[in-house]
């Protein structure tokens, strides 16, 4: 099961009335693979997750997480994924203890094992000290590396990532990184979207989508040798100039 | 821009027609024993009046209290036996009028208006003669003899308190956590959506309890209001109130994104039509038929009366199972909504 594939997509397509939103996407993430998702604003890499986590239900297409159908399980989807928004998404008036037992609890872990990793989180992260602090009073780069922690608490197959690095100064995101390596290395499937090319050399694999298709899928060096390109960013400019859809 | 130009001439409208404490053609019941030319005229004199529509004509006393507890009526009066041969006998001869006093300014209002009329009546016959003719009239006040006001207030306070702690608090909780994203979080976890949203209710649920048990027991012992109904009735529909209240919240919650949104909403859509439109502040009979029209699609309408029916004139299940119906159909039509609009966005 070491190369099995833990997400499958095969011309999953999303429509709003008139509006495609994605377009008929097809892809396979294998396990422990940290998967790239691409795309300028619009280009529909949200709404592509969200189908994937069970949020949203496709209008076509077929698509297989941890090897549940997205339309006919995606309530038990929701037991082997973790998601992290671009939101900022703790409790903010919850201390950081409190914060990991709401959400051991809604994974219907037991006490026993909430105890434990709270244990292991806090000492992982440095938060010994601070773990009946609020977390409204932690300094933003903190947050987010345990809003990370938190959702891969309850130590699913496949972690989404939806921008998790934003608004992070460059050595938190190097640490953050450094953490998704980690998740990487237990076999946690990692799929991420972001806006920092320089995140996207960090993939294993990235596609990059634009007006709701994905354009091209490779890992990084591959992709700079198709296109020519130096970086991943200029491999990005060349193709999101071809957008037509224009960026919300 | 509408909104700025349009509120005045709205405000005006309503204050100036709408909201008037005066009470006009209110219904009005008549026993009548003596059946004479006296008596006769006299009714229609009240009918002839604005004020009042005489709407039944009853033949026994047991009548008179039945009429009240239909609530059809808010005065009967009650003329005894031989009115006019003691008035031409002895110059003198008695009435009873008899309020609704479950709301004492309508109660008030409407004995001052018909001894009004009596002595109007009284003053005219006189006018040519030596001996005044004297009418004189006993009033009863029925269910609150004293004319509290509190008897009023707290049914409509209980209205109130309810929906604004499980209405409001219910929708803006809920956008809350859809402004910070955590709702997000929690709908990606196998938590059922369902309980999410019980279990976002449940508390305020609670709290209401407590509330109407805290306005309950201040009313009894502070304010000298009796609970006259079974108090188990009391709060069986308080309860059914409550899950009113917290369907228009989640509803409310599932159609909007921000806080303010749901706080402005919660208070143009609820709060203000609670107050005018409920029978609390004003007598919804007087309104205009469009205003009477809308007054009953406002839930706390329907509990007000309920509550006033139960506390006060000691009513059971029988008598309110109507407003009951009609707060349980609110709920399941409320509750459906919201769950409708719960699915389309996650669709």
């Amino acid at each position: 099961m070491s190369n099995g594939i833990v997400i499958s997509a095969n011309k999953l397509t999303k429509r709003f009335g008139d509006f495609v939103a994605v377009d008929h996407i097809s892809f396979e993430v294998n396990k422990g693979e940290i998967f790239g998702f691409l795309g300028a604003n619009g280009a529909g890499k949200t709404t592509a997750m969200r189908m994937l986590c069970g949020l949203s239900l496709p209008t076509s297409g077929l698509a297989t997480v941890a090897g549940l159908d997205v339309y006919k399980d995606n309530e038990k989807i929701k037991k082997s994924i973790g998601y992290m928004s671009q939101k900022f998404s703790l409790y903010d008036d919850l201390t950081v203890k409190e914060n990991m037992q709401f959400y051991g609890g809604i994974y219907h872990k037991s006490n026993e094992f909430i105890k434990n990793k709270t244990a292991f989180i806090l000492d992982q992260l440095h938060l010994q000290k601070e773990a009946n602090v609020l977390v409204r009073s932690l300094p933003l780069g903190w947050k987010q590396k345990l809003a990370f922690s938190v959702a891969i608490f309850h130590e699913p197959e496949i972690v989404f990532l939806d921008e998790p690095t934003g608004g992070v100064d460059p050595v938190t995101r190097r640490e953050f990184w450094n953490m998704i390596y980690q998740a990487s290395e237990l076999g946690i499937t990692v799929f991420v979207t972001t806006h920092y090319m320089d995140e996207a050399e960090y993939c294993n694999r990235v596609s990059i989508m634009v007006d709701g298709r994905i354009e091209a899928l490779d890992t990084p060096a591959q992709l700079k040798k198709n296109y020519g390109a130096a970086s991943m960013d200029e491999v990005f400019l060349k193709l999101a100039r071809k957008a037509v859809r224009a960026a919300d | 821009m509408f909104i700025l130009l349009g509120m005045p001439v709205v405000q005006i409208v309503i204050f100036g027609f709408a909201l008037t404490n005066e009470v006009k053609n209110a219904n009005i019941a008549v026993l009548d024993y003596s059946k004479d030319a006296a008596t006769t005229s006299l009714i229609s004199e009240f009918n002839a009046s604005r004020y009042f529509d005489v709407e039944k004509n009853l033949v026994n006393y047991g009548q008179v209290g039945k009429e009240f507890k239909k609530g059809k009526i808010k005065l009967a009066i009650i003329f005894p036996p031989n009115f006019n041969e003691d008035l031409q006998h002895f110059n003198k001869a008695q009435v009873q009028l008899i309020a609704d006093a479950s709301d004492p300014n309508v109660a008030n209002t409407l004995t001052g208006y018909a001894s009004a009329i009596i002595i109007d009546y009284q003053n005219r016959i006189t006018s040519n003669r030596k001996l005044p003719y004297t009418i004189n009239t006993e009033m009863r006040m029925l269910y609150n003899p004293q004319l509290k006001g509190a008897f009023n207030f707290v049914p409509g306070v209980m209205a109130m308190v309810l929906l604004l702690v499980c209405t409001m608090m219910t929708a803006i909780t809920i956008v809350k956590e859809k402004e910070m994203g955590t709702m997000e979080i929690i709908l990606v976890s196998p938590m059922r959506p369902q309980i999410v949203v019980i279990a976002k209710a449940v508390p305020y649920l609670l709290l209401s309890v407590i509330n109407i048990i805290s306005i309950l027991l201040l009313s009894v012992y502070a304010l000298e209001v009796p609970i006259n109904g079974s108090i188990f009735l009391l709060f069986f529909e308080s309860i059914l109130f409550i899950l009113v209240s917290l369907s228009l919240g989640l509803l409310i919650s599932a159609g909007v994104a921000s806080q303010q949104t749901a706080m402005f909403i919660s208070l143009v859509a609820l709060f203000l039509p609670t107050l005018m439109l409920s029978g609390f502040m004003f007598p919804i009979e007087n309104m205009p038929l469009p205003l009477r029209t809308m007054s009953n699609i406002v839930p706390a309408k329907w509990y007000y009366s309920i509550v006033k029916s139960v506390m006060i004139k000691g009513l059971g299940i029988k008598d309110i199972w109507k407003e009951t119906l009609i707060l349980f159909g609110m709920m399941i039509f409320f509750l459906t909504m919201a769950i409708k609009k719960f699915k389309i966005r996650l669709a």
